[in-house]
């Protein structure tokens, strides 16, 4: 009996919090890094006052922010105002149960992985709804209208370029997405080159979900001073902080899975050591992702709020409508060969 | 240990009696925000239930369609509503009798309909999912594409004729509008618009500043 404890409970928290962890520690590094890489771009030097290389400037900026008072604002809604960073926070956490590490490595198996990814996906945006709304105060409420309706936009392009994947995996599961990218030709058999339209869009949509430059009108500053967690101070922005860089990391990884064959060597089985899979190409994949969305922070201007509206609706919609009969195409007929022979 | 069956019995009752608890806050609630709210856990607890009875599929899009596009958008409209909550609940007792009928009628037809299943059951058989071997959302896939193919796309369409429609009813036509065409902004042509200057570099004649002495910018 005390076994069987041992099994159903136990353990699981023990796998959860290997993966959390690792993921909140990331997630300091990541800003860490963040700073860094935008002042090397702006020709600054960046954090480099705290620990060596400035590496403790993330753990002290937490510190900072647990130290802070909470503040309420007048005629608040106080349960909605708490609430509001644990419900963007739990699914930016709750997603990472069924992404594979590797062959083995993964939390939840399940077989409709890319269901439940688009379902926990699609209910961070509540967190900032309802912070925007439960915080009083203009700039918050605009902040979060913007904000729901880019997300609920950018989502239908990104649920599209998932079928298009879908369909030419031939399943729900990360696992198996994986397993479908395997062959011998490496770098060749990743659903990236039949799908490059979509991977591309894929991408610039998982930036415009995560509200990130050069998509982050829901915090523009020059406008709307912080947007939706405008009112926000120590702990609970902390929440909304996380949320924010566990998402971009999620994305980061889901691109790497979906597009780049996860754990899967760019090179070929028959190349020896480097043409193994491993979970270290999964980390090397995402890495370079995560590069992308602070290369794309330094690099282009805010969009104002009707491009953004209509490059979601009338660009990337169209596309990846187009693309999924493509791909539809590509498998009946046998057009591709990615993924033969794993 | 607990017994599965038991422990999922027990799961049913404590997602059920949430469902209901929400759902009665939905039409209880003063605020209409956490009335809004409310119907977001009802529908989260339902598709909880629909996990327990293994139709992962429905209960999934019922998050991603309901929770997370469609009470996004409620939401959205209830917030930026300035609704004078006292006015909202001046017709309760007025409007109570027909709310009852309503009430009765649904709980009339749902009963048939739940005494039709019951004795369906019996001609229906097994879950064809589990028959099949296939998972219920590779099974629903397979049932939708190829045995309702037309009873399918012809939703489909009538969902598409419903966009159109919404979009066609709300579209106005106003005069004075400015609009920016993105299309000619990107056909234009750069010498158009600027002309660059050749200037020949002159030496400037400003006297230098004496030495040790600081000048503020």
């Amino acid at each position: 009996m005390g076994e069987q404890i041992l099994n159903q409970i136990i353990w699981p928290v023990v796998y959860i919090l290997c993966i959390v962890l690792p993921l909140v520690i990331a997630v300091a590094m990541f800003v860490y890094w963040e700073r860094k890489v935008i002042g090397w771009m702006h020709v600054r030097m960046g954090p480099n006052k705290i620990g060596p290389l400035g590496l403790l400037q993330a753990f002290a900026d937490v510190v900072k922010l647990l130290l802070k008072e909470v503040i309420l604002p007048t005629s608040a809604n106080k349960v909605l105002y708490y609430l509001a960073p644990m419900l963007a926070l739990v699914p930016a956490l709750a997603a990472w149960a069924v992404i594979p590490f590797n062959d083995k490595l993964v939390l939840a198996n399940v077989n409709a992985g890319v269901l439940y990814l688009l379902a926990m996906t699609s209910l961070g945006v509540y967190g900032i709804i309802l912070a925007g709304w439960a915080s009083n105060s203009r700039y918050a409420l605009l902040g979060a209208m913007r904000s729901a309706a880019q997300v609920i936009s950018y989502e239908l392009a990104m649920g599209l370029c998932l079928v298009c994947v879908l369909v030419l995996a031939g399943s729900l599961n990360l696992t198996d997405i994986v397993h479908a990218q395997a062959g011998h030709k490496g770098i060749l058999d990743w659903f990236m080159w039949p799908l490059l339209p979509v991977f591309i869009i894929y991408f610039v949509s998982g930036v415009a979900e995560t509200n990130r430059a050069p998509f982050d009108v829901a915090e523009g500053e020059s406008e709307i001073v912080a947007g939706f967690h405008v009112e926000y101070s120590g702990s609970a922005f902390a929440l909304f902080f996380l949320a924010e860089y566990a998402n971009m990391i999620l994305v980061s990884f889901l691109a790497s899975i979906l597009f780049m064959g996860g754990w899967l060597s760019p090179f070929p089985a028959s190349w020896g050591l480097i043409g193994q899979g491993s979970f270290f190409w999964l980390f090397a994949k995402a890495f370079a992702f995560a590069f992308l969305f602070l290369w794309f922070r330094a690099s282009f201007p805010r969009y104002r709020y009707d491009q953004i509206m209509r490059l979601g609706w009338k660009v990337f919609i169209p596309i990846t409508i187009v693309w999924v009969l493509v791909a539809g195409c590509m498998k009946y007929f046998g057009w591709v060969t990615v993924g033969t022979g794993g | 240990m607990i017994d599965p069956s038991v422990f999922q019995l027990v799961c049913f009752y404590a997602f059920a009696a949430v469902t209901v608890a929400a759902a009665l806050g939905v039409i209880t609630l003063r605020n209409t925000v956490h009335a809004v709210l409310s119907l977001v856990l009802t529908f989260f607890s339902t598709a909880c239930i629909w996990l327990l009875a293994e139709a992962e599929f429905l209960a999934i899009a019922l998050i991603v369609v309901y929770v997370g596009a469609v009470m996004v958008l409620f939401l959205f409209v209830v917030m930026m509503l300035d609704i004078n909550q006292e006015r909202v609940r001046e017709g309760f007792i007025k409007y109570l009798p027909v709310g009852i009928i309503v009430a009765l009628v649904m709980l009339g037809e749902m009963l048939a309909l739940i005494g039709v299943r019951a004795m369906h059951e019996k001609v229906m058989g097994d879950n064809p999912a589990t028959v099949a071997g296939m998972s219920n959302t590779e099974w629903l896939g397979h049932a939708l594409y190829t045995q309702f193919l037309l009873p399918f796309e012809i939703a489909a369409l009538i969902l598409t004729v419903g966009v159109v429609a919404a979009v066609v009813l709300t579209l106005r036509q106003r005069t004075g509008v400015r609009h920016q065409s993105a299309s000619q902004q990107v056909l234009v042509n750069p010498r158009d618009r600027i002309r660059v200057v050749k200037m020949a570099a002159v030496a400037p004649a400003a006297p230098q500043p004496a030495p040790g002495k600081e000048t503020t910018p």
